[in-house]
């Protein structure tokens, strides 16, 4: 165990506020979507752990709920998804989604 | 940040729309619109963000030599965040560090080596070359698809815009490291997840003078450490750079790797944070942005076709990122693959050939330049670099080495280095096989 302790060195930030200092200009139309049937079957589910925004959420029927609204657009989840078809990716329409300033 | 106005004008000319379209305003497809621009093409530069670099993020430094024929006396003018006067590899475990931190002088004076910026500054100032040198910047808007002839040579791009298509003689596919265009091309088939990485990163601001103070900086000097050893086994390692009044601390993970080992990536930098020789630096500071992105990190051997009829792919796109090791690299090989694209098509285009053949010349003018020399030579290392030897049982070993030759044992004498050695290589059961091959390797990639 490292002898510092996060929660004493430098403030926790729930994942809320770790989203809320990005800007997204989130637009109308989804530009990932998920298929739920496709991830019903899914028994690794990688998505769920890997997407740095995690958008992914596993629901109690064995389905996956997805949120696009908060996307960095980095393309990791249709990397790891082991189901053909089961996340439809494209990018955002132009001017929307992710804004970045200090990276 | 000023956001360029997206309207723009096509000539109403017979033909084309323009000679050439560059697609994705990153540091590759700026460099390919400035030179193209300065040739006196017509060229649109297209990109989907609502400015350049707006989509954008990396790992700590851009190296500036390759910008110094491109535009001279750069470093008056561009959005410098510090200049990196302080270098650290880091060799970590989660209660060791063995560093090397060099620092010189040298690379806080003109003509610099490397510096700290924030993205969308920088590339938003390459962008404004461009549109100087009589470019199109075009933003806010996608290519969502290649158009192609009758012939089926590809002549332009569609746009999600209404009557959105664009045709050119050429295009620049410099649209980043998921280059769909490049995919749609057929010219990357083998963009399997294995080669990808993912970047997170946190921006957490201080004080400048606190930064200075924690870093041992002065004015616009700045520090730049490399890790590996920090990601809890997950190929990868780590990264914490200074900006002005801004710490990044940030991981790169295996993308196929962090998915089986099912941690989430917020957590390994929470993990970093925590670490003996992050956590005092970056004590008391807030969190003013999160940002992730995949790296192309297979080098050589993962690279695409870079050209075809009517197209060539460039930057990250055409995965010219380094990522060595020891020399961490991206910004600099986009910009000098973007000049190579742009002026292989300049070429083409005085020579009225812009088929795959015409635009050969473009693989040509990379093999001569430090793009191809450097993957080429480093080839071996992505490979070697991710292992399990490298990421955790030699990390553990040599901090280990560390500590036994520094720890005082007084009444017991002194073991001596190889002794140490031996006892260390034997607790971390490496095989002295696996250390000589590795040795070997190590040698032949880097020496």
């Amino acid at each position: 165990m490292p002898p510092y302790d996060p929660a004493v060195t430098w403030p926790r930030v729930s994942f809320e506020d770790r989203m809320d200092a990005v800007e997204f200009r989130v637009g109308t139309r989804a530009h990932i979507t998920v298929d739920g049937d496709s991830c019903r079957g899914c028994t690794t589910k990688s998505c769920v752990t890997a997407c740095p925004a995690n958008l992914f959420v596993p629901t109690s029927d064995g389905g996956i709920l997805f949120n696009y609204e908060q996307c960095f657009e980095c393309g990791t989840c249709y990397m790891v998804c082991n189901t053909k078809g089961a996340i439809e990716w494209t990018y955002p329409d132009g001017g929307h989604g992710v804004v970045f300033h200090r990276s | 940040m000023p956001e360029v106005a997206p309207d723009f004008d096509v000539p109403d000319l017979d033909g084309p729309d323009f000679d050439v379209i560059v697609v994705g305003a990153g540091p590759a497809g700026s460099s390919a619109a400035l030179v193209l621009a300065r040739a006196g093409r017509r060229v649109c530069l297209l990109e989907r963000g609502p400015f350049p670099g707006s989509k954008n993020m990396y790992g700590g430094v851009v190296y500036g030599r390759i910008l110094d024929t491109l535009i001279p006396n750069w470093w008056e003018e561009a959005p410098v965040q510090r200049w990196v006067t302080r270098r650290g590899t880091v060799i970590m475990t989660e209660t060791q560090a063995l560093t090397v931190d060099y620092r010189t002088t040298a690379w806080g004076e003109a003509p610099y080596n490397g510096c700290t910026t924030f993205r969308p500054d920088f590339d938003s100032w390459l962008a404004d070359k461009a549109v100087e040198a009589g470019a199109v910047l075009v933003t806010s808007t996608t290519a969502t698809a290649l158009l192609r002839d009758a012939s089926g040579r590809i002549c332009g791009v569609s746009t999600d815009r209404p009557e959105g298509d664009l045709t050119a003689r050429v295009v620049i596919a410099c649209d980043g490291v998921n280059s769909f265009l490049a995919k749609e091309a057929g010219l990357y088939p083998h963009a399997v997840p294995e080669n990808f990485t993912l970047g997170a990163k946190e921006v957490l601001a201080l004080p400048r003078e606190e930064i200075e103070k924690r870093f041992g900086l002065r004015g616009h000097e700045g520090a730049d450490f490399e890790i590996v050893g920090c990601t809890r086994g997950i190929p990868g390692g780590g990264f914490v750079y200074t900006n002005l009044d801004s710490i990044a601390v940030g991981v790169v993970l295996s993308v196929t790797e962090l998915a089986k080992a099912k941690v989430r990536p917020e957590e390994l930098i929470a993990g970093l944070k925590a670490h003996p020789m992050v956590a005092p630096w970056i004590e008391g500071a807030d969190l003013k942005e999160y940002s992730a992105h995949l790296i192309p990190e297979g080098g050589f051997d993962m690279m695409p076709e870079l050209v075809t009829d009517g197209m060539v792919v460039a930057g990250d796109a055409a995965a010219m990122c380094l990522a060595a090791g020891i020399w961490l690299e991206g910004v600099n090989f986009a910009i000098g693959s973007g000049t190579s694209a742009a002026e292989a098509t300049v070429d083409a285009l005085l020579a009225d050939d812009t088929s795959a053949a015409g635009l050969a010349g473009y693989r040509d003018r990379l093999e001569e330049s430090f793009v191809m020399a450097d993957h080429r030579k480093l080839r071996r290392a992505p490979e070697l670099l991710m292992s399990h030897r490298m990421q955790s049982v030699y990390p553990t070993l040599m901090c280990n080495l560390a500590e036994g030759m520094f720890t005082v044992t007084n009444p017991v004498p002194k073991k001596g280095a190889l002794a140490l050695g031996w006892t260390e290589a034997r607790r971390a059961k490496v095989r002295l096989r696996d250390l000589a091959r590795d040795g070997w390797t190590t040698i032949r990639t880097f020496g």
